[in-house]
């Protein structure tokens, strides 16, 4: 099978993501979408990795989970203050730092 | 040279009795006017010691000097706090502290009735010891101290009654046209630094021959222009008739005891510079007979008693530079005219204030008449200095300044004729205008105003005119048998060769009366044989008018000087508010209207940033895939 595919299927997954974390209110909705885009570009980096014959970029992925984890995290921690002060969890309601 | 431990009191004695009348207040009006007295006239005690002592000694060991501290000390160059008295600053001294006396005397009945008596004596103290310390100094920045204390001095006195407005006013324009004049001085000072490296008198005596022309002219000339601001010589000239603002004594004490003197004494103590530098020299003379011809002008028309005497200074000034300009033959003559003039001025002037004593404080000339029964005393001292300032012989005048047209004439060329005609018509006009003010003021019939009772003035008053008097009469005489200032000065100055005469002394002096004799004939003509109108005639022709106007130096003063100067300085505002203010605000309006633009970017919008991130790095991408 040819590994563009697997870059096909990256950059697909990437876009899915983007467009949810502009378009979706919903905080924990962006959320998951942040977290489908670190995916898609671990799914890049592996099959860099491949084409390349080397661990490289399998290295990076690990890397990327553990920051993926721990914003996860901080991430659900603010979310979940935010909704138990405000009773919402809409990302537009929280716009009061621009004052 | 010897040294002295007691030249200092010179100047201390009068600047303690400053400092205790000042810091005494008003617990010392009763007794302020007695101190100050005291102290000048102790002072001038210190100056005769001083005096028996230099006569008793060789000419080589008659200048004493006193170092009094360390004052500047950096790397090589040194000056110290040091006083110099010699053959040329005893003189000064005499006068200063004499005349100075005597003015203090004279005026502790003149002042009585001012409340402010004690201040008034303090400032006179502090005149005489910046005087003092003025030629007294053994450096030019020594002098430079008591130059600026001369122009405090004056400062404070012409505006002594500064609750008039006018007063005030001349006290500042006194203040001002002095400056112009100081920084001459300060200018001076720093050529001599830089070029010479020194600026003690015998500092610059050594080195001036092997110093180039240039830098001596430039320090010549920075002196001139000092010289001019406090002798009131063209073109800084504009203050001194303002200056008759002060109350009289101060007029007298300024005019001839002190402050128009030191430019006089400044030309006469940097010979060594003038003689090296001819253009300079050249200068003082124009300058000087600009001057002595521009004052007597100015003497014909005003009817304001103290203003025509003051005129009159103006041109003595004027001839005295006119000599200290001519070389080692006149330095000698400059500084004996200045000593007679100082009798015979402070006389007149002292005459001047007892006249308006008697007459309310009435100074037109047009409303006095007749004073001669009323006022004896002053009649007799006033027409001393009269016949002193115009040169009859005997008096003072006939020998010191005989001596300065003879000098002038046999100056040599072209140059001489000029300068001999200009001084024998100089002393024609004067004859003409204190012939004019004796007339006027002494003669004829009254033109009082209805409240004025003319009388004598208290003994206080009238007896140091008479020693003044005595001093007119008899000082030229003294100081002139058998050349005895002349020799006594010669040590200080250059000796000069033998001039060949272009016309003998007794033809010089004869021109001189002649000159006298038809001045005194058309002011006699002119103020005796007709009568004089109480109220100044308005349809006079042109030039009176402008004589009356001093000359126009006031308008010329303000149409170059004042207005292009009020126009440069609110331009000057005006740019800075603009362009140097605008431009500060201009940074700070950027900021802020940029950040007000800028922050309709900021909306909070999380996923509106999350978008422009994403557009930015889209395009960043796409940048990247162009390039490559």
């Amino acid at each position: 099978m040819d590994a563009a595919n697997y870059l096909y299927l990256s950059a697909l997954l990437f876009t899915i993501g983007a467009v949810g974390v502009v378009v979706r209110r919903n905080a924990i909705v962006v959320f998951m979408c942040i977290e489908l885009m670190l995916n898609a570009a671990n799914l890049a980096f592996v099959t860099f990795s491949r084409i390349n014959g080397d661990l490289n970029g399998q290295v990076v992925a690990f890397f990327t989970m553990v920051v993926a984890a721990c914003e996860v995290v901080v991430g659900l921690a603010i979310i979940v203050t935010i909704y138990r002060s405000r009773r919402s969890a809409s990302v537009d309601d929280a716009s009061l730092l621009k004052r | 040279m010897t040294t002295s431990n007691s030249l200092v009191y010179l100047i201390a004695l009068p600047l303690l009795g400053a400092t205790i009348l000042l810091l005494a207040g008003r617990r010392a009006d009763k007794w302020g006017h007695i101190l100050g007295t005291l102290m000048s006239a102790s002072s001038f005690g210190v100056g005769l010691y001083q005096l028996s002592q230099m006569l008793g000694r060789s000419n080589e060991a008659r200048p004493v000097t006193q170092k009094l501290f360390e004052w500047i000390s950096v790397g090589t160059f040194n000056v110290d706090a040091g006083l110099l008295l010699d053959q040329l600053s005893i003189c000064f001294v005499l006068l200063i502290t004499g005349v100075g006396t005597l003015i203090h005397i004279y005026s502790i009945s003149y002042m009585s009735h001012d409340h402010d008596r004690r201040r008034f004596f303090a400032y006179l103290n502090l005149f005489i010891a910046a005087m003092l310390l003025l030629v007294l100094g053994n450096s030019y920045l020594n002098l430079y101290v008591g130059w600026e204390g001369v122009g405090l001095a004056s400062y404070l006195l012409i505006g002594f009654w500064n609750q008039k407005p006018a007063y005030a006013t001349a006290s500042k324009k006194a203040f001002v046209m002095n400056r112009i004049g100081d920084m001459g001085l300060s200018f001076a000072i720093m050529i001599a630094f830089a070029t010479i490296g020194t600026v003690s008198f015998e500092g610059i005596k050594e080195h001036a021959h092997h110093t180039s022309t240039g830098a001596l002219t430039a320090i010549g000339i920075m002196l001139l222009v000092a010289a001019t601001g406090k002798s009131a010589q063209f073109p800084l000239q504009a203050w001194l008739g303002d200056a008759m603002a002060g109350p009289t004594p101060v007029s007298a004490l300024i005019h001839a005891a002190t402050m128009v003197i030191a430019g006089v004494y400044l030309i006469t103590r940097s010979n060594f510079i003038f003689d090296a530098a001819p253009t300079a020299q050249l200068l003082v003379v124009i300058v000087g007979a600009i001057t002595l011809l521009f004052g007597a002008l100015i003497g014909t028309a005003k009817d304001d008693i103290k203003k025509a005497l003051a005129a009159s200074t103006m041109s003595q000034i004027g001839y005295m530079i006119l000599g200290a300009g001519l070389g080692p033959v006149g330095y000698a003559f400059a500084i004996m005219h200045l000593l007679t003039h100082g009798f015979f001025k402070a006389g007149m002037f002292l005459g001047a204030g007892s006249v308006m004593h008697g007459m309310n404080d009435e100074v037109n000339m047009r409303k006095y008449g007749a004073l001669r029964k009323f006022m004896p005393i002053t009649f007799v001292t006033f027409g001393l200095g009269y016949l002193a300032i115009l040169g009859v012989p005997p008096f003072a005048g006939f020998y010191s300044k005989d001596m300065i047209i003879e000098t002038a004439f046999n100056s040599g060329g072209t140059k001489g004729i000029i300068l001999g005609v200009v001084t024998l018509l100089g002393a024609g006009i004067t004859a003409f205008y204190m012939t004019r003010v004796m007339i006027l003021t002494f003669t004829g019939k009254s033109r009082w105003d209805a409240e004025a009772h003319p009388h004598e003035s208290p003994i206080l008053m009238w007896l140091p005119m008479a020693i003044l008097a005595v001093g007119s009469v008899s000082s030229g005489f003294l100081l002139s048998r058998g050349d005895a200032l002349v020799n006594w000065l010669a040590p200080l100055f250059e000796q000069h060769g033998e001039h060949e005469e272009l016309l003998a002394p007794i033809v010089v002096s004869g021109l001189a009366l002649a000159m006298v004799a038809i001045g005194v004939v058309v002011a006699f003509l002119k103020y005796s044989r007709q009568e004089v109108a109480a109220v100044a005639p308005e349809n006079v022709s042109v030039f009176t008018k402008i004589a009356r106007q001093d000359l126009m130096q006031d308008s010329f003063n303000e149409a170059v000087f004042m207005r292009p100067g009020q126009l440069l300085t609110s331009a000057l505002v005006k740019t800075d508010e603009h362009v140097i203010d605008g431009a500060v605000r201009g940074v700070a309006q950027l900021a802020l209207g940029s950040g007000s633009v800028l922050r309709g970017v900021q909306s909070g919008f999380v996923r509106s940033y999350a978008a422009l991130i994403l557009i930015g790095a889209a395009l960043l991408i796409a940048a990247i895939w162009v390039v490559i």
